[in-house]
């Protein structure tokens, strides 16, 4: 399970914030040097080529959410470190500083269209959107609170995987949070899954390749091996478009790639077919 | 008898190998050397308590990849009669890297799934090292699920470096097929046992990992990575897997201490590559108290208690 690989053709390392600052922004997709007052009021994607740029949860939060308003839960919890791995505590606070962000998701409650939901978003600049005990407790309470207020869960997901710094724990958080899934399942609570770029291994091989209906938003890299590692393995390049959002689609894995600026309006559309009549399920 | 040594194993290989000699020659020569057998016996026992005591977690990972540790297979062999293997996810094709199979336990009916290495070249290419694609994980839950529509108990024995990264992999969909093997297995009603005999590689072993007790053998791994996967990732550097190995906790000790596995099969002395039938007998002893313990559950019961204990396993702290 890796929980991030540099994909240094893909993604140069100076280019991995996962919001875009400066004044001027050159697009990924297409070269052009884009405003960046411009690019945010189109949600981090490119006027001209469509490239979706990588953002966070709380840009996600403000996208989806009616009011951008999420009514936080779980915000007490932190991460520990049961192995006393080198430096991981360490690295925990400086990221904490860096992004502001207390985890590589936030949980909670909010309305999406008018419709009350369970919410969880998960951000690629904590940790490569890592899973640690902290992610697969927060997302399992998440996914209980659905059940108990019968309400839909909807889970934006992106991840390298697995946190290797909590070793075995971060992936017993697979089988906790894809357990509590088949909990739901039984509940019969929709579940929305919508899939960033990137969403891999541990995270997709747990709660995000698993819902009543699954979205992806275009040009995200997903599957359970990085590319890097199965290049090393078969000993070849992979060919181009190989784990990509199309490439996905194209195989069954997702029901739909949508993009960023019709994300909320489809989320309501899926809302308002699941709760047939007076909101109820 | 001694195949593949590892480094460490030496010494106790050697003075085994003189005990032997010395035998043959007594017999041979109708010589009385009783005394000095029963002296170099204490020796090597002493010897193999003192090497296996201090193993580093390093020596454990080679341990539990040693070529000639028992196989999925040799315990089927050793523990399980009227085996049928049955094969195919009725979707793609057979994976080899997994077994699945109906059998009787003493005279009990148990279902059977576990990945499978291989033990000659051929095979091993055959059976792609113990590393299952999407139609292994699918077919290991079809079998488990046959056994559910019957109330027949599962057994899963987990023994792979890991699901295979590959092209064929992702285009058939290895994350929601180990996605879907966690969830459903989840709240199979039937009692489930898992025992990890070798490797423990990841989301390739957890695939099919969930169960009401997990067991693991003595010198049996479990990790999410593997040491050279993290070496690499930590120091670019894949000679340091004996640190990551360290770092990484992923020993049946350690596993125990982090509160994943609910308890450890000791090995026969030595590993359970110097006594297949020794360390099948062992977990034979295992499966029959698990099935004895299990055998009037209650479904509902059962089901809350494996999510359950599935919800409690990380470490956090609560203070924000
Ligand atoms: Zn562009």
């Amino acid at each position: 399970m890796k929980w991030f690989k540099r994909r240094k053709k893909l993604q140069p390392p100076e280019e991995r914030k996962t919001v875009p600052d400066g004044l001027w922004q050159k697009c990924k997709g297409c070269g052009e040097i884009l405003y960046r007052k411009e690019l945010e009021r189109n949600d981090f994607v490119c006027n001209n080529c469509g490239y979706h740029f990588r953002i966070g949860s709380r840009e996600y939060i403000r996208i989806l959410l009616d009011d951008g308003k999420l009514i936080e839960q779980d915000t007490d919890i932190s991460a520990a470190d049961p192995l006393r791995f080198d430096g991981y505590l360490k690295k925990i606070k400086e990221i904490k500083e860096k992004t502001g962000l207390n985890e590589a998701v936030a949980t909670g409650e909010g309305k999406i269209g008018g419709f009350e939901v369970e919410f969880a978003a998960m951000d690629f600049s904590f940790v490569g959107g890592s899973m640690g005990s902290v992610v697969g407790e927060k997302v399992k309470r998440a996914i209980l609170r659905a059940i108990e207020k019968e309400i839909p869960l909807i889970i934006v997901s992106t991840s390298g995987g697995a946190r290797m710094q909590e070793g075995i724990l971060s992936l017993m958080q697979m089988a906790k949070t894809g357990s509590a899934l088949a909990e739901l399942e039984k509940a019969r609570i929709p579940y929305i899954s919508i899939l960033l770029d990137p969403t891999m291994a541990g995270v997709m091989a747990s709660f995000s390749s698993i819902g009543d209906i699954i979205i992806s938003e275009p040009g995200a890299l997903l599957g359970f091996a990085g590319p890097r590692v199965i290049e090393q393995t078969i000993k070849q390049k992979l060919p181009e478009g190989f784990q990509r959002a199309p490439f996905f689609l194209e195989h069954g894995f997702v029901d739909t790639v949508v993009e960023r600026k019709e994300l909320k309006n489809t989320v309501t559309k899926i809302l308002r077919f699941f709760l047939k009549k007076n909101g109820k399920m | 008898m001694f195949g593949f040594i590892l480094d460490f194993e030496r010494p106790i290989v050697e003075l085994e190998k003189k005990i032997e000699e010395l035998k043959m020659l007594a017999d041979a020569e109708h010589f009385e050397v009783k005394d000095e057998i029963q002296r170099l016996n204490k020796k090597a026992e002493h010897l193999r308590e003192n090497i296996y005591s201090r193993l580093t977690r390093w020596q454990r990972v080679q341990l539990a990849r040693h070529p000639d540790r028992p196989y999925t297979l040799d315990y089927i062999k050793y523990l399980i009669t009227d085996f049928i293997e049955l094969h195919g996810d009725r979707l793609f094709r057979d994976d080899p890297s997994i077994i699945a199979g109906i059998g009787k336990f003493r005279d009990r009916s148990i279902v059977i799934v576990g990945q499978q290495k291989g033990r000659t070249t051929k095979e091993r290419i055959r059976r792609n090292y113990g590393m299952p694609h999407p139609e292994g994980y699918r077919k290991a839950l079809r079998i488990m699920k046959t056994g559910a529509k019957f109330g027949i108990p599962i057994v899963t024995i987990v023994d792979t470096p890991g699901a295979y990264p590959g092209i064929g992999a992702e285009e058939r969909g290895q994350a929601e097929a180990i996605a879907r093997n966690i969830k459903e297995i989840s709240t199979l009603p039937v009692p489930i046992l898992t025992i990890i005999i070798g490797e423990g590689g990841s989301g390739g072993a957890l695939a099919i990992a969930i169960a009401d007790r997990i067991l693991i053998m003595e010198n049996a791994i479990y990790s999410v990575i593997s040491p050279e996967g993290c070496a690499s990732i930590l120091w670019r550097d894949a000679a340091k897997s004996p640190q990551a190995a360290e770092a990484l906790k992923l020993t049946s000790k350690d596993l125990l201490e982090l509160g994943v596995i609910d308890g450890i099969i000791a090995e026969p002395p030595g590993g359970a590559h110097r006594d297949k039938e020794g360390a099948a007998a062992l977990i034979a002893e295992e499966i029959d108290k698990f099935l004895n313990e299990t055998e009037d559950y209650n479904t509902d019961k059962l089901i809350r208690e494996r999510l359950d204990k599935f919800y409690r396993m990380g470490v956090f702290s609560s203070n924000g």
